[in-house]
C-alpha cells in the first residue's frame, strides 16, 4: 500500500443527527471515531501513508502514530474499503 | 421484467399501484427520513428507471445528505440518463441478472433483457459509479454460480449480491419450480468460497443460504421497525417491503403524517417491534436469540401458520417447523409461471 485512497463510491460524512463521524458505502455504513475519520480523509490517493503518519504527527505535537495508523490502513484495506492508488 | 421469482405483489397492475407521490411528497419524506438518522437511500421499485422525475429526485436525496443507490433491471439505463443521474449525485448503481448466460437470463426474465442490462454495467462503470450485480438465486440459475461470479469481475463492480429467492407474492406461485437441491447450494457455497480467496477484498460477495435451508431463523430487516423502512410509490410506509400482506396492519402514509411519527408512534411500526409481543417458544427462547433474530420474518410466519405473531416457522424450536422441512423436500417442477401485469395470476 502506497497511496491509499478509499474505494470508488466511499464517502466520507459527518452525520449531524448521531453527531459523528461515517463512511459511507454502497449499502452500508461504518461508524469511525475522529481519528479515524482524520486518517481516511487524508487517503486521498496524493499521500502516502508515510505523509499521512507525518501529518497527523505533526497534528498531534510530534508523538508516534505510525503503528495506529498502519493498522487502521491494514484493517481498512482488507475490507476493501481502502484501494492503493498506484495499482 | 417478468420474473417469475418477483417478490413483489401477485396484484401489482392493480389500481391501488396507481396514484404515486409527487416529486415533492418524495423529496419531502426524503428530507424527514435524513433528520430521523437515515443515512441510505434505496431507489427501488418495480423499476424506479420509469420515474420521469429520478434525476431530480437523486439531486434532492444528495442535498439532504443521504447516499443513494439506484435498483434497476438496467434496460433503461440509457447513456444520456446515465449521466444526467451521475451529474446529479446519484451515488450507487445495483443492475439485477436473471443469469450469466444471455438465453437463459431471457428465459427467466421472460424477455430479451441481457444485452440491455451487460451494456447498462459497462455504462455505469464507465461513468465511476460503483457497481453491485445482483442476481437471484434458484433451482434454476445455481448451476452457474461460476460464470457469475466470472461475469461479475469482468465486469468491474464491486459487489455481487447473491440474493436466495424469498418466498412472498410471485415466487410463492413457483416456488416448486425454484426451490433449490441441498447439493446445489453446497456447490454455490464452495464455488463462493474459492472465488473469495482467489480474488479477495476487491469484490464483495454476498451469500446468504435461503430461509427454508436454515434451523434458525434471520433477524428479517434487522428487526422489525428497527433500522429500515420501506416507503411504498403510493406513500404508504412499511416496516418491510412484503408486510402489506399481513391483515389487520394499518400503515400510515407520507401524505398524511410525518416520518418521524410514522416511525415513533405508528401502530404498524409498534406492532412487531422489540421483544413484547412474543409468544412461545419466542417468549422463553433457550437459545436466548430474542434480541439476535427479533423472532425471524412475520410475513413468512402468517404464510406458513396463519398467525404472523407465531414464531418464524424457519426455527427448529417452532411446532410448525415440519412445514419448512416438507417445503424444501417437495421441490419437483421446472415449469414457471411468469409474473404479469395485466393477468390475475392464478394462486
Amino acid at each position: 500500500m502506497t497511496r491509499p485512497r478509499l474505494v470508488t463510491g466511499a464517502r466520507l460524512r459527518y452525520d449531524e443527527v448521531r453527531e459523528e463521524h461515517v463512511l459511507l458505502v454502497p449499502e452500508g455504513a461504518v461508524r469511525l471515531n475522529p481519528t479515524a475519520a482524520e486518517v481516511l480523509g487524508l487517503c486521498d490517493g496524493e499521500h502516502s501513508l508515510d505523509d499521512i503518519v507525518g501529518v497527523l504527527s505533526q497534528r498531534y505535537d510530534g508523538s508516534d502514530v505510525g503503528d495506529d495508523v498502519r493498522d487502521l490502513v491494514d484493517a481498512m484495506t482488507q475490507r476493501g474499503l481502502l484501494v492503493d492508488s498506484a495499482a | 421484467m417478468h420474473c417469475p421469482y418477483c417478490s413483489n405483489p401477485v396484484d401489482i397492475g392493480a389500481e391501488r399501484y396507481h396514484h404515486e407521490l409527487s416529486t415533492d411528497d418524495w423529496i419531502r419524506t426524503f428530507r424527514q427520513a435524513r433528520g430521523l438518522g437515515v443515512l441510505q437511500l434505496a431507489l427501488t421499485g418495480g423499476e424506479p428507471m420509469l420515474r420521469r422525475d429520478l434525476v431530480a429526485l437523486c439531486a434532492a436525496a444528495c442535498e439532504v445528505g443521504l447516499y443513494s443507490s439506484l435498483i434497476t433491471a438496467g434496460t433503461l439505463f440509457t447513456p444520456e440518463r446515465a449521466r444526467a443521474l451521475k451529474a446529479a449525485g446519484l451515488d450507487h448503481v445495483q443492475i439485477s441478472i436473471q443469469s450469466p448466460d444471455a438465453q437463459d437470463n431471457n428465459r427467466i426474465a421472460g424477455n430479451r433483457s441481457f444485452e440491455k442490462k451487460i451494456a447498462a454495467a459497462r455504462l455505469a462503470r464507465e461513468l465511476d459509479f460503483p457497481l453491485t450485480i445482483n442476481c437471484v438465486l434458484h433451482r434454476q440459475n445455481l448451476d452457474r454460480i461460476e460464470e457469475l461470479l466470472q461475469l461479475t469481475l469482468d465486469l468491474g463492480a464491486q459487489r455481487l449480491e447473491l440474493a436466495n429467492t424469498q418466498y412472498y407474492g410471485w415466487a410463492v406461485v413457483n416456488q416448486e419450480a425454484l426451490l433449490p437441491t441441498w447439493e446445489q447450494l453446497r456447490r454455490g457455497e464452495e464455488a463462493v468460497k474459492r472465488f473469495r480467496e482467489r480474488v479477495g477484498p476487491r469484490v464483495d460477495v454476498l451469500w446468504v443460504l435461503p430461509d427454508f435451508y436454515e434451523d434458525l431463523p434471520k433477524p428479517c430487516m434487522g428487526g422489525w421497525g428497527r433500522t429500515a423502512l420501506v416507503v411504498s410509490p403510493d406513500g404508504a410506509v412499511l416496516p418491510c417491503q412484503a408486510a402489506s400482506t399481513i391483515p389487520g396492519l394499518a400503515f400510515a402514509n407520507v401524505r398524511e403524517h410525518d416520518l418521524d411519527w410514522i416511525w415513533n408512534e405508528s401502530e404498524a411500526f409498534a406492532r412487531f417491534r422489540g421483544t413484547d409481543w412474543m409468544q412461545e417458544p419466542c417468549r422463553s427462547c433457550p437459545l436466548g436469540r430474542q434480541e439476535e433474530d427479533w423472532g425471524g420474518c412475520r410475513c413468512q410466519a402468517l404464510r406458513l401458520t396463519g398467525d404472523p405473531a407465531a414464531t418464524d416457522p424457519v426455527c427448529r424450536l417452532s411446532p410448525h417447523h415440519e412445514r419448512v422441512v416438507s417445503a424444501r423436500e417437495s421441490a419437483q417442477t421446472d415449469e414457471f409461471v411468469y409474473r404479469a401485469m395485466k393477468r390475475p395470476a392464478r394462486v
